[in-house]
């Protein structure tokens, strides 16, 4: 049996209009993506990695060409459409995290598990353990303004997740972090990736690039390559030295 | 060389770049202005002073001439004399078979760390010059290669125990030398390809 790929995109082009000049930010990207996959998008600003990720999501339209998720043509969706799309198996970490102002963190990341159908109870587990792992079980109670930016980062990483989507597509999800905040984010989403979900995450952090199984990378709107990551040769005893050596 | 051991973690901290050899500066350069074209000793210093510009130091005719003589020994290329008219004959070198081989292996092999911005900046400048190789190839296949080692270092990290500071703080000194470097590939395929 053959599975359908979890995102599909045919020559899908995107053109901005800025006053009376023509944007083309990307430039027909075919791509696909197989459940359980973990991509990192890469490339230098304004290479088109957000502008890919918010189409793939729903959030722009495309210009022209196409874009299957998990077997079903989404670029023709209506609005509401998507958004019940999203709702069910689309979980999204954006540059700008748009959390709900007036309501806790752990109702805000509880939402999309109750949206999605979970019980209560199963919302509140999930959300327990999203932000333990994000290490910010202390804040739950708080209101989002309260936090830090890479506070309200990891929550709209939580949220993104609570779900448990069948995609999830993450902007810069390390973007404003420090190392230790990074290492976290990095730890969770190997995690869940290791439990099967499948990651679109675009990153100009080759670190937080290095966790994915595949890289693709941008310039122009165009795809330059598209590659797995070597495997990380795992022998007894390997350590710091052995690595470096290497280098020698 | 330095090396800093903490528990069962060693990190050669090493950062001085390895000297340029002669190999590497002026045997590969001058292989590869031949795979473009034949010519003659005073045309390639030539040639290396217009390829490198400032960014390299051009040996003196001298060195070359040597350089060449041990190249033809080894069999990487070949001279026939040409007569002038009015002066004494001139060499015009051209590569063979071996020569060009010996070329793409160089041109085909991912270099590890330290050596980075010296050879694979050769590399990078001769490559498509010869026509054996491209730069965006070239870019990818470094890219992902350091890739891998950044992956390596990643799973390394995992398995050292968190209580192991310094071996942490190591591991991730290399992983920031390796993301410049992956940053610095990043700008050479922007501004080259
Ligand atoms: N809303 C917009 N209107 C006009 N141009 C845009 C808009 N969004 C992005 N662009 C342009 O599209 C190109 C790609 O942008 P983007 O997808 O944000 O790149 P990246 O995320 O790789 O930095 C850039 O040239 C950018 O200026
Ligand atoms: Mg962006």
């Amino acid at each position: 049996m053959s599975e359908d790929p979890v995102v599909k995109t045919v020559n899908p082009v995107k053109i901005y209009q800025n006053g009376d000049v023509p944007v083309p930010a990307v430039r027909g990207v075919d791509l696909q993506v197989e459940a359980g996959e973990f991509v990192a998008v890469m490339g230098p600003s304004g290479s088109g990695k957000s502008t890919l990720v918010h189409m793939l999501g729903g959030l722009d339209q495309r210009t022209s060409g196409e874009i299957w998720i998990s077997g079903k043509r989404a670029d023709t969706l209506s609005e509401s459409k998507w958004a019940l799309l999203r709702r069910r198996g689309v979980g999204f970490v954006f540059q700008f995290f748009n959390l709900i102002g007036n309501m806790t963190v752990a109702d805000n990341v509880e939402l999309p598990a109750l949206l999605a159908g979970a019980s209560p109870r199963e919302a509140r587990q999930r959300r327990e353990f999203l932000l333990g792992e994000l290490g910010l079980a202390a804040r739950a109670d708080d209101p989002p303004a309260r936090l830090a930016g890479g506070e309200q980062q990891r929550v709209a990483l939580a949220r993104a997740l609570a779900h448990e989507p069948s995609l999830l597509l993450a902007d810069e999800p390390t973007g404003n972090l420090d190392t230790r905040n990074t290492r976290d984010v990095l730890r969770l989403l190997s995690q869940v990736h290791k439990k099967g979900q499948t990651i679109i995450m675009v990153t100009h952090d080759h670190r937080a690039a290095s966790c994915a199984d595949r890289v693709i990378s941008l310039l122009d709107g165009q795809i330059v390559d598209d590659a797995p990551i070597p495997a990380a040769r795992r022998g007894p005893r390997r350590n710091a030295g052995d690595v470096i050596e290497l280098r020698g | 060389m330095h090396v800093i051991h903490s528990g069962n973690v060693t990190v050669n901290t090493q950062c001085d770049y390895a000297p340029v050899t002669e190999e590497m500066g002026v045997r590969l350069p001058l292989l590869a202005l031949l795979a473009k074209e034949p010519a003659h000793g005073y045309e390639l210093k030539q040639a290396l002073e217009q390829t490198f510009g400032a960014a390299y130091p051009s040996p003196n005719i001298g060195q070359i001439y040597v350089t060449l003589g041990r190249l033809e020994k080894d069999g990487l290329i070949r001279a026939v004399a040409v007569e002038q008219s009015s002066r004494p004959n001139k060499k015009v070198y051209f590569l063979t078979q071996q020569g060009r081989e010996a070329l793409i292996a160089w041109a085909d092999g991912p270099l590890e760390g330290p050596r980075l911005r010296d050879e694979f900046f050769m590399k990078l400048v001769l490559a498509p010059m010869t026509g054996i190789a491209d730069r965006g190839a070239l870019i990818n296949r470094q890219t992902r290669h350091f890739l891998g080692l950044m992956r390596e270092l990643h799973h390394l990290s995992e398995t050292t125990s968190p209580d192991d500071r310094y071996a942490h703080l190591l591991i991730e000194g290399a992983m920031l030398h390796l993301q410049a470097d992956l940053d610095w590939l990043e700008r050479c395929r922007e501004e080259l390809t």
